[in-house]
């Protein structure tokens, strides 16, 4: 195998400064979905928002390994794959309101933010239906030779939708650069992904041929170093990967989802929270390594959450779309 | 030899020569669907084109309609001009997802920013005693939804003009056609031409009724003005070859000039093209018109597989003579 087709993208380990370019982001994650929630309750948000808040290891760790212009499509949990692609808080927030300022002039809203200048397709609330997007998307890079890579995030609810083995089926036959990036939260909405999903999830992928693996979503280091090296290899040619990364959802299906405890405990919430949150514990390695100190990464996060502030604050100053943008962009 | 525009190409042979023009003119234009390649569809619209573009333009697909309609929407969002090929209508229920979530409305809900250049080809039509899952014609489905322009093409002529624009739109397009006007002959240009989507033609020139007729039922208004000729009535036939976008003007101002109007549609009659069609002429033509507008469409009931049921289920050269007959007042 070479990697002379796309020197620019050789797999090496991470320098300190992108370790701690990983921890701001996924700060940012954090602090972004804790403003979404406040909007919401303060009733100045329109309809609701679906947080990644626990998620963050898995958008941050694999969105780190691709190049700008490689493809992503998101999720109704999408927050935290746009983030981490690299769209502006700013713009997002804005987004959530319906301000004209906002990614998809405040016609998209929380769940379908979409940017061509990050590779974002764009986030989908049908459950895994960008599926056939990504592949789509990997279909174009390997047509036109561009070396690009597409990801196609998707909660485990998808397991249960029939496009996502159409798809996996097209791109093992055509050897297409698509990863498929599985987070397993544990609920599809308020179910238990036990109750649907039988079998063994990677098993799925192997059918295909597929290169199939699972890592603990909660820390960032494995989910980077998998995805790196299973983005190159689909970069190179060698053909698409399912990654399932192990999460949890530390809040409910969606900001109004406030009493859980019919489909799941305190307790259970509580011991992911302390035990086995993803800042937390990339926090104490960079500290264990001696990367960073805490009161420097307590500097991060202050600057994060001013950051957030601002955001916030631009987009509850910013204007609505005129109404005459009704009728605009219907067609192209 | 020189070609001229007297040449005449079969329905389905100018299909293929809109695809292999536009093919040749942009590397990005590539065919996705079940069996498009060697076997060149079972319709054998195809025939020639791997031949020429190679498998990775003219390119096989599992039996996946909703993967590759979806693959094509992605597609087309990244650089590539995929034309999707659906063998039958019917089976545009198994991409509607993809259709009508994704492809209709990326544009729009990303605030103009990605775009869907992607051509969906599919048929419609009944009478090839293929039953009710093989039969149906559901551009009235896709017609509902913004998003989406949906061309029904009627001659060999309009087909390679309407499907080159089409591949050259910067929106998802649903392309219609008709499975039993395959071979129907028609004049056809050698050279590269187009014609504009949402501009109807008047097929037949007439100043007593207007029979409005889509797709499979252009030919058959064309039989019935024959008939109607004889007995001193002279049709008018106008063809608005795109449900949308629709040329209503075209419409609207034969209307006024007739008075008299039958919409005609191999769709089901109720909550079909029809509906919206009559509508647009009451609307505008109403105090031009002698009659209320008359609705032809196929009867409401699954395609039978049966020869004399099926041949029941649309509207035929005789029941539209009939009908304009009986609205021009001489029955």
């Amino acid at each position: 195998m070479t990697t002379a087709a796309h020197p620019s993208s050789v797999v090496s380990e991470p320098t300190a400064e992108k370790w701690l370019r990983m921890y701001r982001c996924m700060q940012m994650i954090r602090h972004f979905e804790d403003r979404v929630n406040d909007l919401y309750l303060r009733a100045l948000m329109p309809g609701l928002a679906h947080l990644y808040v626990g998620e963050e290891a898995v958008a941050v760790g694999i969105c780190e390994a691709l190049r700008p212009d490689d493809y992503i499509t998101s999720t109704h949990r999408g927050h935290g794959h746009c983030l981490a692609k690299g769209a502006a808080p700013d713009r997002m927030f804005a987004e959530l309101l319906g301000k004209e300022a906002g990614y998809c002039r405040g016609k998209g809203g929380s769940m379908h933010i979409a940017d061509p200048d990050t590779g974002n397709l764009g986030a989908n609330a049908i459950v895994g239906g960008s599926a056939g997007i990504a592949t789509g998307a990997a279909f174009s890079a390997k047509h036109l030779g561009t070396g690009q890579v597409a990801v196609c995030f998707f909660g485990e609810g998808a397991l249960g939708q029939g496009l996502l083995y159409e798809t996996m089926n097209l791109a093992s036959l055509w050897k297409l650069p698509v990863i498929y990036v599985c987070e397993n939260n544990l609920y599809n909405e308020y179910t238990h992904f036990s109750e649907t999903t039988a079998g063994d999830i990677l098993a799925r992928g192997k059918a295909f041929g597929i290169a199939s693996e699972s890592v603990d979503g909660q820390d960032v280091r494995a989910v980077h170093a998998v995805a790196a090296r299973l983005i190159e290899s689909a970069r190179q040619g060698n053909g698409p990967a399912l990654l399932l990364c192990n999460t949890y959802r530390y809040t409910g299906h969606h900001v109004g989802d406030i009493s859980r405890e019919y489909y799941r405990s305190k307790q259970e919430e509580q011991e992911w929270k302390t035990q086995r949150d993803p800042i937390l514990l990339f926090a104490a390695w960079l500290t264990g390594q001696k990367i960073a100190d805490s009161a420097a990464l307590g500097q991060i996060e202050s600057e994060v959450k001013a950051e957030m502030q601002a955001a916030v604050d631009f987009a509850i100053a910013a204007p609505y779309p005129a109404l005459a943008e009704v009728e605009q962009d219907v067609y192209a | 030899m020189p070609e001229t525009a007297q040449r005449e190409l079969t329905f389905a042979q100018a299909v293929r020569e809109a695809l292999a023009e536009e093919m040749r003119r942009d590397t990005r234009v590539c065919i996705l669907g079940e069996d498009v390649a060697e076997a060149g569809t079972p319709f054998k619209v195809l025939s020639g084109l791997v031949e020429e573009f190679g498998t990775n333009r003219v390119i096989d697909t599992p039996i996946s309609e909703a993967g590759f309609t979806g693959v094509g929407v992605g597609a087309a969002m990244t650089g590539m001009r995929p034309v999707i090929d659906i063998m039958f209508g019917d089976f545009l229920t198994l991409t509607m997802d993809q259709l009508v979530n994704q492809a209709a409305k990326i544009h729009y809900m990303s605030g103009g920013k990605w775009k869907v250049p992607m051509v969906l080809r599919t048929t419609l039509g009944a009478t090839r005693r293929s039953a009710a899952q093989h039969s149906q014609s559901l551009h009235a489905w896709v017609s509902h939804v913004p998003g989406l322009k949906v061309v029904m093409p009627s001659t060999p002529y309009d087909a390679k003009g309407l499907l080159k624009t089409a591949i050259r739109d910067e929106n998802p397009v649903v392309f219609f056609e008709d499975k039993m006007m395959y071979k129907l002959k028609g004049p056809v240009p050698a050279e590269d031409y187009t014609i504009p989507l949402g501009v109807a033609d008047v097929k037949r020139a007439g100043k007593d009724i207007t029979l409005v007729a889509t797709s499979s039922m252009v030919q058959v208004a064309l039989g019935a003005a024959d008939l109607l000729e004889k007995i001193g009535i002279a049709a008018e036939v106008v063809d608005p070859r795109t449900m949308w976008p629709l040329d209503e003007q075209t419409l609207i101002a034969s209307a006024k000039k007739t008075s008299r109007v039958i919409v005609m549609d191999e769709g089901y009659g109720r909550y079909g093209v029809t509906g919206e069609l009559a509508s647009v002429i009451s609307e505008g033509a109403f105090y031009s018109l002698e009659a209320p507008v008359k609705r032809m469409g196929a009867m409401h009931v699954p395609i039978p597989f049966s020869p004399p049921l099926e041949d029941l289920t649309v509207p035929t050269e005789q029941t539209v003579f009939e009908a304009a007959r009986a609205l021009c007042g001489k029955a």
